[in-house]
């Protein structure tokens, strides 16, 4: 009688198990190499922003001492108050006044290539504060956008020589732009600023998630809680995951077609981008919302039932704040895509050149991304950097908003 | 076939009673033509083998059905003599005063407090914060889990033990003073220990409320109950008195049942 090996002990079982750990081996080789990818990708995508965005920060400027009591530019705080106070400078002379100084200063050709809007903000700084108007102030202004380009050695060879000789008389230097969080946008890089699509893309994000919050949060309550199972709601079911992967820029035409026919006057308006994007970002919302709270356990429900909850007190006391963490999850998704996204607001007619920064909800505004595809298309080479210094706010922007929604998940989250 | 009831059970005067009570899921018959009286101030026990339909049974008591859709009632349930199921019937109210606790212990991931004031509060019993501070402590203490917790009432209910975490099931269902415990199994997810503590405190409480149990221990049924109904596929077999049942059962399949031959 031959002794009887445990099938566990065989060769032929050694051998196979060795295959099992050599799989395992390779998979773990295949996930870490896909990690190392996308983290080289991303940091990759990160320097090469920071690089070029330090650039959009910052600013050529010209140094331009201007005497004041010598111009003869006059007023006080009460003649230079109030949003008549630039004009009131203007018909002073005070361009005039600031071209004879940079002149001076910089001699003829320096003062040609001073940027053409740059007396605003020397009226700016006086209106901020009159006093100075008895002194001798050193201003920092901004140089042309040929100027500016010369320094960073493009151009023609007349233009770099001039930049060159205004860097070493000290008169020509890049300093920090934090006017570029404050300015909206303009024709020439060196005045551009972000304020304006940033205020835009806060206004519109502040009705998006006003909207498709509430009503996707109720959607998805009603649809897992209270809908019956039939096939009308079947119908909705698959009507919501197909809104939630049609193309963005079909919600573009829908606001374009219904919203600005209801409010013609309001194109370009935050408030017609904030119920375009809501539209986009609810079925995720619905969707991610109707999973979070299915995964509440019907045990949970139960227990409430049983005690004489009535149902809106189940789902409200106990089956929404512990779906909360998986809806709030859902919306972060949506939001940031509907922070990041440009099609639909192309459509209804937020790609329009806007100066001023929306002073409300129906003002016309622009949003971020819109403005970053503007900036990108621009021919003058200054807008390269201001086009990675916009993208750099757009991602603080997006992680701000993450964060704030991961804390509150966090705050929200229980353990049962 | 009809239910034997045995010959030596007295007319107690009958808190719930059920008439040709049929359950459907869809199609299936889960329940056919049960008829049972359950008394005030005793303890039933439901018996039988899995899937035979008793804690369905059980749910119909407090309309806990009506969450599956597919569920449909037929016959009439009556709750001092008022049907359960007619139209009018407020649920809610009806749950309040029939509570139920659960096989598997499910407290609300909320402190213990929460857990057993929730219900006082959503059925207003409680005027201010002392007396609902007062209901919390009663009803923690009949459920015999005072001593355990009083220090740590704003830990979570669900950081407790099994048992602890029914007992808190318990204390919440009796916070409501409701009139009748419906108890699905209430000890088949604890060890022993946990296990005779709550028998101990169904003991208790059997002579304020009517309790009804469903368990597949037939040791616990002998133990914890005065009435006893055996069920088998879908149909009430058998019911009397708990003794009769166990001592000397009038079916075969009582019989075989409790001698441990299925089940």
């Amino acid at each position: 009688m031959t002794e009887r090996v445990a099938p566990t002990r065989t060769p032929a079982f050694e051998a196979r198990l060795k295959q099992r750990y050599a799989s395992e081996r390779r998979f773990r080789v295949i996930g870490l190499s896909a990690i190392v990818f996308s983290l080289s990708v991303l940091a990759f995508l990160l320097v090469s922003m920071g690089y070029n965005g330090i650039g959009g920060f910052q600013r050529a400027e010209l140094t331009v001492p201007i005497d004041f009591a010598e111009s003869g530019v006059a007023g006080d705080a009460s003649t230079l108050s109030g949003p008549t106070g630039i004009s009131a400078l203007e018909t002073q002379g005070l361009p005039d006044v600031v071209a004879f100084y940079a002149e001076q200063a910089l001699g003829a050709e320096g003062a040609a290539e001073l940027s053409p809007g740059a007396w605003r903000e020397v009226a700016e700084a006086v209106v901020a504060n009159p006093d100075i108007l008895r002194e001798t102030v050193t201003f920092d202004l901004p140089a042309s956008a040929d100027l500016a380009s010369a320094m960073r050695g493009d151009g023609g060879d007349e233009m770099r020589a001039l930049a060159e000789r205004l860097s070493s008389e000290d008169k020509l230097d890049r300093n920090l732009d934090v006017g570029f969080l404050e300015r909206s946008d303009a024709t020439d890089p060196q005045q551009v600023g972000i304020w304006g699509a940033l205020k835009g893309s806060m206004l519109t994000m502040f009705v998006t998630l006003l909207l498709a919050f509430p009503i996707g949060v109720m959607a998805a309550l009603y649809l897992e809680e209270y809908a019956p199972k039939n096939r009308w709601t079947d119908l909705i079911e698959v009507s919501i995951n197909n809104l939630a992967a049609v193309p963005s820029i079909i919600f573009g035409l829908l606001g374009l077609a219904v919203f600005l026919w209801i409010f013609p006057t309001y194109r370009s308006a935050p408030l017609i981008g904030g119920l375009t994007l809501a539209l986009m970002t609810m079925p995720v919302i619905v969707i991610s919302g109707r999973n979070a709270i299915k995964a509440v356990p019907p045990s949970i429900r139960d227990g409430a039932l049983a005690i004489g909850a009535s149902p809106v007190q189940v789902v409200f006391h106990h089956v929404l704040p512990l779906a909360l963490p998986g809806i709030l999850t859902g919306t972060i998704i949506g939001m940031a895509r509907a922070l990041g996204e440009t099609a639909p607001l192309l459509m209804i007619g937020m790609r329009a050149f806007i100066a001023t920064p929306p002073d409300g909800f129906t003002s016309p505004a622009t949003v971020l991304p819109v403005q970053i595809f503007l900036w990108s298309d621009e021919v003058n080479q200054g807008f390269v950097e201001r086009t990675s210094a916009a993208i750099i706010v757009l991602l603080v922007f997006l992680l701000v908003m993450n964060g704030l929604a991961i804390y509150l998940r966090n705050r929200f989250e229980k353990k049962w | 076939m009809v239910t034997r009831i045995h010959p030596n059970l007295e007319d107690s005067d009958a808190k719930m009673s059920a008439k040709g009570v049929s359950i459907f899921y869809g199609d299936k018959k889960a329940i056919d033509d049960v008829s049972i009286s359950i008394p005030t101030r005793y303890v039933t026990a439901f018996i039988g083998p899995s899937g035979c339909g008793k804690s369905t049974f059980l749910r119909a008591l407090n309309r806990m059905n009506d969450t599956i859709a597919s569920a449909r009632v037929e016959g009439e349930i009556t709750l001092d003599g008022e049907d359960i199921y007619r139209s009018g019937m407020d649920v809610v109210q009806l749950r309040a005063r029939v509570g139920m606790v659960f096989q598997k212990p499910n407290p609300f991931p909320k402190s213990i407090y929460e857990n057993i004031a929730y219900g006082p509060r959503i059925h207003g019993l409680a005027e201010d914060k002392t007396a609902l501070d007062e209901i919390v402590e009663s009803s923690l203490r009949r459920a015999g889990l005072w001593e355990e917790v009083k220090d740590r009432l704003t830990d979570s209910g669900t950081a407790l033990s099994g048992g602890q975490q029914q007992r808190l099931c318990i204390a919440r269902a009796i916070a409501v003073d409701p009139e009748v415990i419906l108890m699905d199994e209430p000890c088949s997810a604890l060890d022993p220990i946990a296990t005779a503590k709550i028998e101990e405190l169904i003991d208790e409480l059997s002579g304020r409320y009517a309790i009804v149990i469903v368990t597949h221990s037939m040791q616990q049924a002998a133990r914890v109950s005065q009435r006893t109904a055996f069920f088998h596929l879908g149909k009430m077999v058998e019911y009397g008195r708990t003794t009769d049942i166990f001592t000397n059962p009038l079916e075969e399949r009582t019989k075989d049942y409790i001698t441990g031959r299925y089940g």
